[in-house]
């Protein structure tokens, strides 16, 4: 508990000296979130729209802003206020706000702590140093300004309870988490399937399928319930059944329609390193090479030249994707490993599973953002130093994903400071992964074996050459773009690190998915490697 | 357990063996010196002296001024009073060395930012992109002089020393906070003229006695602050020089060093003796009074109950400051020309650069920062000194940091510094309570207003608080001057149990 202390301390600092960085409109959407919930009753929330940024988080992060709107009220009124509170970012208001997110990473110092109650100490620290200094936390939650760290700490408070093998508790705080954030629903089949297995069997199965599918439902109840309650007082007045069914479904309609806004597009303004990063670039490589070989090509792809790759949705070449076909993208990618799951739920395998899920629903999921990223590799490092090939794929993804988030911070006085943090952050854990693995052969000789042969951590030649090819994606972006083509081709920076690193991502995946298939042992995941890729 | 990393970084997690199988000292330098580089851009984010506070700014303002002036006009004209260049709004008032330095950042920021530095219409020019820039000047500053300065310090006095603990004094030495808050948050340039000091003294150190007074008079040429340190470097000098087997030619050696080393930094002004006067004119302030706002120095605190100003006229002022700081520094001088050693002359570095701190005339906050370069360079040889010296500077800067809007900054860099150096069970009742004691007053001055008759009463009482201290430390070092055994920090002290 105290080095986590300490080290959280450690970050504050970090977090900090970044109070005056650039922040997105992400802080103005949690500013005027912070004036429905505290200015409004709460049948208004989903419903107003004095300001663009509409609430469109799930309710219980509705009352979370209701929460911090309370003490926003009497650090300064101004904050809460509907109307003159609109982009209001004086110092009072940044600092109340930043504060509010250094204090609610509270929470994920807390999942930490609980998942990693029991470990080893030197694992311990590892993990936590690991968690806690994330360049990726640092940069999408303390200066592109947004609540993940409170999240995940949720996430993780979760994973601790399964992994004590307390399944009601750790179901109850995932349904608790969906209602914070919908996006983490990805996850839901595995939770499902996991708790199914695991806890609804035996000789009590049906009492604790029961007892959880009651406890699940009533924090769904309690989340939206309200929303269904105001709905129907509001409408009591017309004293017509149909009038109020109506209404109650217009509330919950509302709601839904917010959490879920289909209308936005496959791929988010900057793509993420997802599998559609890959196909609008096969796309557009195709069309070009459509177009000089003189066929006719649907022309209104031209809409992505002017700048910003803008909503991407109509496909010149390839044929476009809807959501069903993400939504059974993602399901069957799950198939494999929830086949798995459903043989042989293992407490000690749980973060596995969830971390496989979010990659998948990253992967292929519909209008992913690229900051979705952490929904995977965050839990992932919480399993890092489990092993060396753990510990190898996570310094290779963590560093692929962070990198992807670059893209987020485009100002100038943030510019170094992410490059230097990430720089940080992987010769860091590189440092201490390679001292932790050649210690514990030292030590107690565990899996001297193998670990003999490699007694460092290595990346091996492929991965190290991908990641010295982002470096040079980097500086074409930066500088070489402007001199080859000034002016001109506006996107192509940004389509090549989205690019690029869905090839890390994708690989990443893949091994992933092929250990689901596998029936190799679980100790060593993913499986062994080919020589050619090896050390 | 030999494989086992010495815990030195953040003592309190003894985890980070940052770098422990690393190469060489090279390697871990660069990683320090990432962290260094990472740390300085954060604070460089925040407020700078004098932000959007017309007419007259801040330091921020005044260099950013001399690099328009530079650029725009001709050498000779820098130091008048001309229709260009209006002494009275932040005039040059540092040697030259400042001045080309000026020059050399504003063709820089000219390249970028033309506007920046336009003739008269760029006054009180503030931008977000400018301010990135000029940041960017001090950070390159830092990284063209301070930072390899200081690496070859440590490689040259703490040779003997272990992998870890080089590393882990570099660490101390580049992750300073008063130094960064001044030079990267308020605004200034003292990493090149400490650098250069640093640089002198690290060659002292090798025994280069040429370079290190080349080195020097480069130092004092940037900014005449350096001149706190000129004893140290006479007497030590002078003293090896006297066993010398030729003492008069070797004196005559390094005095023509210094002299040439001079001649070519002023070059553009000695062709006039009436230039070189202009400029001389410019470096001593003697109409700024005894010394300014809160300072915590002898005058400043003692004037609490003897009004100085009110007492004695100007000029005896100057003469009595000049008496007190001569008594102050003759022991350490004295000690090097009898008895001239490594550490020796670091300390007298340090007694010296605090007598002229707590004496002389015209004393700035900022001036803490000239013994707390020598105080940081002895960490390992004087464990007792850096822990008290550094929160206590910054401390005694904490009003002047709090008017350029750095309170944030302030309190991270403090609590990284604790947390990143300071074991926690390094904490007896005393440290605690001291701690505790600057606590109270730190909240005191942001808190509560000070009574109407009284405005700087918790300013005054900040300068005598730390004032007590550093009086403290300035007594102990100048007894270990003296003293011929060294102090052994708490892990050769383990080392001998074993």
């Amino acid at each position: 508990m105290g080095e986590l202390l300490v080290m959280a301390a450690i970050a504050t600092c970090v977090k900090i000296l970044l109070l005056p960085s650039y922040h997105s409109t992400d802080f103005e959407v949690h500013r005027n979130w912070l004036a429905i919930t505290h200015s409004l009753p709460v049948d208004r929330w989903y419903v107003d729209e004095t300001s663009e940024w509409t609430l469109d988080y799930p309710p219980f992060f509705a009352w979370f802003e209701r929460l911090l709107s309370a003490f926003a009220a009497v650090w300064d009124p101004r904050i809460v206020d509907l109307s003159a509170g609109k982009n209001y970012a004086s110092a009072s208001c940044l600092l109340f706000q930043r504060g509010s997110v250094m204090v609610a990473d509270s929470v994920l110092y807390l999942g930490l702590w609980s998942y990693c109650k029991g470990m080893a100490p030197d694992k311990r620290k590892l993990v936590y140093a690991v968690v806690v200094f994330s360049p990726g936390l640092l940069i999408v939650d303390h200066i592109h300004f947004q609540y993940n760290g409170f999240l995940l700490g949720i996430l993780l408070l979760s994973l601790a309870a399964l992994k004590q093998g307390k399944d009601l508790l750790g179901g109850v705080i995932f349904a608790a988490l969906v209602c914070f954030k919908h996006l983490f629903a990805v996850a839901g089949p595995v939770y499902f399937v996991y708790l199914l297995r695991h806890y609804c069997s035996g000789p009590r199965r049906l009492r604790n399928f029961f007892q959880l599918a009651i406890s699940v439902l009533g924090v769904v109840v309690l989340a939206f319930g309200p929303f269904a309650y105001y709905g129907q007082v509001g409408s009591a007045s017309f004293s017509s059944p149909f009038l109020c069914t109506s209404k109650l479904c217009f509330q919950i309609q509302q709601v839904l329609r917010r959490l879920f806004p289909f209308g936005r597009g496959l791929c988010h303004a900057y793509w993420a390193p997802n599998i559609w990063a890959m196909y609008n670039t096969a796309d557009k490589a195709l069309s070009i090479l459509f177009k000089a070989a003189g066929f006719k090509v649907n022309s209104t792809t031209a809409a992505y030249t002017g700048g910003l790759v803008g909503e991407f949705s109509s496909y010149a070449v390839l044929p476009s994707i809807t959501p069903l076909i993400t939504f059974a993208m993602v399901l069957s990618s799950l198939v494999p490993w929830l086949y798995k799951i459903w043989r042989n739920p293992q407490p000690s395998r749980v973060v596995y599973y969830i971390t496989y899920a979010y990659m998948c629903g990253f992967m292929f999921g519909w209008h992913v953002h690229e900051k979705a990223s952490l929904h995977f590799v965050v839990p992932f490092s919480l399993i890092a130093v489990e092993s060396m090939d753990n510990a190898n794929d996570y310094l290779f993804l963590s560093t692929v994903c962070y990198y992807s988030l670059f893209p987020l911070l485009y100002e100038a006085p943030e510019y170094p400071i992410k490059v230097l943090v990430l720089l940080l952050y992987s010769t860091l854990l590189w440092d201490c992964f390679s001292n932790y693995f050649s210690v514990k052969v030292d030590g107690k000789g565990e899996d001297k074996s193998k670990a003999s042969r490699h007694s460092r951590t290595a990346l091996g030649r492929l991965k190290s050459s991908y990641l010295a090819g982002m470096i040079l994606i980097e500086i074409y972006g930066q500088f070489g773009h402007r001199f080859l083509f000034p002016q001109r081709l506006e996107f192509l920076p940004l389509m090549l690190v989205s690019a690029y690193c869905s090839i890390g991502v994708f690989y990443i995946w893949v091994q992933w998915f092929r250990s689901g298939f596998s029936i190799h042992d679980w100790s060593t995941l993913p499986p062994p490697k080919d020589k050619k890729f090896g050390v | 357990m030999p494989k086992n990393p010495k815990i030195l970084f953040f003592p309190s997690l003894g985890f980070i063996g940052i770098m422990r199988d690393a190469p060489s000292f090279r390697v871990s330098a660069i990683f320090i010196s990432a962290v260094a580089v990472l740390i300085r851009l954060l604070t460089g984010l925040h407020s700078y002296s004098g932000a959007g506070n017309p007419p007259k700014y801040g330091d921020y303002e005044a260099q950013r001024h001399w690099m328009e002036l530079t650029i725009n006009l001709p050498v000779s004209d820098w130091y008048r009073n001309t229709t260009d260049n209006d002494l009275g709004y932040w005039g040059l008032d540092y040697p030259p060395l400042t001045a080309y330095q000026s020059y050399i950042h504003g063709v820089f920021m000219r390249k970028f930012d033309e506007q920046s530095v336009a003739l008269h219409s760029s006054r009180g020019y503030e931008s977000l992109h400018s301010k990135v820039l000029m940041r960017w000047t001090v950070v390159l500053s830092d990284l063209a002089i301070f930072f390899p300065a200081a690496i070859a310090f440590v490689a040259a006095y703490y040779r003997q020393r272990s992998h870890e603990e080089r590393v882990w004094v570099l660490a101390l030495i580049l992750l300073q906070p008063a130094l960064i808050l001044i030079d990267h948050g308020h605004f200034q340039y003292n990493c090149l003229s400490l650098g250069l000091a640093i640089g002198a003294a690290a060659a002292v150190i090798s025994r280069w006695e040429i370079v290190a007074c080349v080195l020097f008079s480069l130092s004092l040429n940037h900014k005449q602050m350096s001149m706190y340190y000129a004893p140290a470097f006479f007497s030590h000098l002078l003293g090896i020089s006297l066993r010398k087997k030729y003492p008069v030619l070797n004196v005559l050696k390094l005095g023509a060093a210094v002299l040439s080393t001079f001649a070519l930094c002023w070059w553009p002004f000695l062709h006039s003796r009436e230039a070189v006067l202009q400029v001389l004119s410019r470096l001593v302030p003697i109409h700024r009074g005894l010394f300014e706002d809160y300072v915590s120095n002898f005058w400043c605190v003692s004037n609490l109950l003897i009004k100085w100003k009110q007492l004695l006229p100007d000029r005896v002022l100057v003469q009595l400051a000049f008496v007190a700081t001569l008594a102050c520094i003759l022991p350490s001088m004295l000690q090097q020309i009898l008895r001239p050693s490594r550490r020796g002359f670091l300390l007298a570095m340090f007694n010296c650069s605090f007598a002229f701190y707590f004496f002389s005339y015209q004393v700035h906050e900022k001036s803490i920062l000239l013994p707390v370069i020598p105080g940081t360079l002895l960490a390992l040889d004087e464990p007792l000194v850096w822990r008290w010296l550094i929160p206590g500077a910054l401390m005694s800067m904490f009003p002047l940091l709090v008017r350029d809007g750095l309170l944030l900054p302030y309190f991270a860099l403090l609590l990284l510094f604790f947390l990143g150096f300071v074991p926690l069970r390094s904490f007896n009742p005393v440290a605690a309570s001291s701690l505790l004691g600057g606590f109270v007053l730190h909240l005191t001055y942001l808190l509560l207003d000070p009574p109407a008759r009284y405005p700087y009463l918790f300013e005054a009482f900040i300068a005598a608080y730390t004032f007590a201290y550093f009086a403290a430390i300035f007594l102990y070092t100048n007894y270990r001057q003296w003293s011929r055994n060294r102090v052994l920090s708490s892990t050769q002290k383990r080392k001998k149990k074993v």
